[in-house]
């Protein structure tokens, strides 16, 4: 039997011969031990071992870990109180894999984060239906669930870079409002069976328990009845409150504010509300002063994560990785462009590859020490392909605030410093 | 609620679970009609949901101090939140101002989520007439109703906001085209 040493599954950009691969790791290496100020110089150096810490009711991170989500506003507004935030980002510069840790996962609340008691949490569903029902969580809990990874994504991710880059920002800064977790639920369908819908309802009102009340209309089109459902169950365990404990509506592929959390209430009718958040709030300012509105699928997206912003590399073997995703359906392709959108190479995707879920990609890249960028570029099963910004920003202006997927670039100097730029 | 309601409605949920045949609600409870309406409180672009009473810009401008202007601004500007008045002949330009006045497309839009969401320490704790009085202050301050002006749901349905034309459907979820097909 052959052995294959994980490396030798990664596909190698044909540029660097199997020789010099070996050779630029071991410059990465020797790289790395001088910039991370050796820890254990010789295996002497490594510390004894020896009876550990008490087994304890749950796991906390290791205290060398060091992974937070920040707090941030608007565009440009960071480094702020946690008070005036508007949402919390995702470290993606600090996780790999395709799953968000739970505590990490972004956070976009509109009133805070309610203290619910799931004993006293109802969801009520009522307007165009038959049998107007009034449903406690346990209620929810004892019927028929599914269970699904899919990603959330804030309207608003990407929007630092509408009409520049600031050079010092990290990814979690440019795109930490987009994570990807495991939910479980009850299908939408067996709910709208279960109250039995009028046929003539095509539109649904979801509304949150929140003191915003977010609320947000929903068309109820075959793609969304079969794939939405009502959550109570995030990686496995009940939901967070920060993401609507005790219960949520997930919409896979669809803009982070219609998966309306802390719901309580479903109401059926034929025609959108024009509710703030779908009128004035989350539509798209072009050019020629009108705006984009019902733009509620989220697009064909990806961003490199190592390296990105704030990094510094060494001359040699370095690994480019990245997450990608679409609210179209599964990624199918992921390029990498290490000469600034020049040429482009196929990247390695992590399996499974899901539907309307983040999936991370990887490339092996040889660094001559000469300033350049590197941008990702993906294509979806549908055939979307993420757009260049220039072409972007000609279609949609600079005044969108949301729906940014225009694809990222990293600019590199001669000193390997990797920093955020428009292209 | 008061407790005559909630005697109301608990005997009325009892006789609900009891006429319910066993089979025909597996999951939850009959909602009654007097429960929904406590939290039934969407209003849409032609008005339905607007409950009755009325309220007029003069005492709006003084709710208005009272519980809006120390985030939004006297007059709705300069604030350290949303600004709601001013903007118009903005959305073209690179910085762009989007208030009531020049952006919102309906006048419905504000007196819901006035009632839903403010003000934001203690949302739904005005009145339905205080929500309407400070809908018309704030739409006066745009210039969209007179200072003598009120609305009440007859009203406010009918007023033509000057953004109402300003927005293109997606047209994978078009309202005007969707589900119209078969």
């Amino acid at each position: 039997m052959t052995s294959r040493t994980p490396i030798d599954l990664l596909p190698r950009a044909a540029n660097v011969s199997r020789r010099g691969f070996v050779t630029g790791l071991s410059a990465g290496i020797v790289g790395a031990v001088a910039t991370e100020a050796a820890g254990a110089e010789t295996l002497a150096d490594v510390p004894d071992r020896g009876p550990g810490a008490d087994l304890s009711a749950h796991s906390e991170r290791s205290r060398f870990a060091k992974i937070d989500r920040i707090p941030e506003s608007t565009p440009g507004k960071r480094n702020i109180d946690p008070g005036d935030a508007i949402n919390s980002k995702t470290p993606h510069q600090k996780l790999v894999g395709n799953i968000t840790p739970t505590d990490l996962h972004y956070e976009r609340s509109h009133s805070g984060v309610p203290d619910i008691d799931p004993a006293q949490h109802r969801l009520l569903i009522h307007g165009m239906i038959r049998k107007p029902l009034v449903f406690s969580v346990d209620d929810l809990k004892r019927m028929p669930s599914v269970t699904r990874i899919v990603f959330i994504e804030c309207t608003g991710n990407g929007w630092e870079n509408w009409k520049k880059a600031d050079p010092d920002v990290t990814v979690q800064n440019t795109h930490g409002l987009v994570s990807t977790n495991e939910w479980t639920g009850v299908p939408l369908k067996f709910l709208i069976d279960l109250v039995a819908k009028d046929k003539s309802s095509n539109w649904m009102l979801a509304e949150g328990g929140d003191g915003a009340g977010v609320d947000r209309s929903i068309p109820l089109t075959e793609e969304i009845v079969n794939e939405a459902f009502v959550a109570y169950g995030q990686n496995g365990e009940p939901l967070r409150p920060a993401h609507g404990f005790p219960m949520r509506l997930v919409m896979p592929g669809f803009e982070g504010n219609l998966n309306i959390k802390w719901l309580r209430r479903l109401k059926f009718g034929n025609e959108p509300w024009m509710t703030r958040w779908e009128t004035a709030r989350y539509t798209q300012l072009l050019a020629n002063g009108k705006a984009r509105q019902f733009q509620l699928r989220m697009e064909t997206n990806s961003v490199i994560t190592h390296p990105s912003g704030m990094m510094q590399i060494q001359p040699g073997y370095n690994r480019i990785s990245g997450l990608a995703w679409s609210g179209h359906g599964k990624i199918a392709e992921v390029e990498i462009s290490t000469d600034g959108a020049k040429t482009w190479m196929p990247a390695q995707l992590s399996q499974p590859v899901l539907s309307k879920a983040q999936v991370r990609f990887q490339m092996d890249w040889a660094w001559d020490g000469k300033p350049t960028k590197i941008v990702s570029r993906s294509t979806d099963d549908q055939g979307n392909v993420q757009p260049d910004r220039q072409s972007f920003i000609a279609a949609m202006g600079t005044n969108a605030l949301f729906h940014y997927n225009a694809q990222q670039t990293w600019s590199i100097d001669e000193a390997g410093r990797v920093r955020n730029v428009l292209a | 609620m008061s407790s005559h309601s909630k005697l109301f409605l608990a005997v009325a949920l009892t006789l609900g679970l009891l006429a319910a045949p066993a089979l025909g609600f597996d999951f939850g409870r009959p909602a009654m009609p007097e429960e929904i309406k406590l939290w039934d409180i969407d209003v849409g672009p032609d008005g339905k949901g607007l409950p009755d009473g009325s309220g007029a810009v003069a005492p709006g401008k003084q709710i208005f101090a009272d519980n809006c202007a120390a985030c939004h601004g006297d007059n709705g500007q300069g604030g350290i939140k949303d600004r709601l008045a001013g903007g118009q002949g903005t959305l073209t330009s690179n910085m762009p101002v989007k208030t009531v006045g020049s952006f919102w497309p309906y006048a419905t839009t504000l007196f819901d989520y006035i009632h839903r969401a403010m003000p934001y320490p203690t949302p739904g704790s005005l009145s339905t007439d205080e929500t309407y009085a400070v809908t018309a202050y704030i739409l006066s301050l745009n210039g969209i109703i007179p200072a003598d002006g009120k609305v009440d749901k007859e009203s406010l349905p009918k007023i033509k906001m000057p953004n109402r034309d300003g927005f293109i459907p997606e047209p994978e979820f078009d309202p005007a085209k969707l589900f119209r097909k078969k």
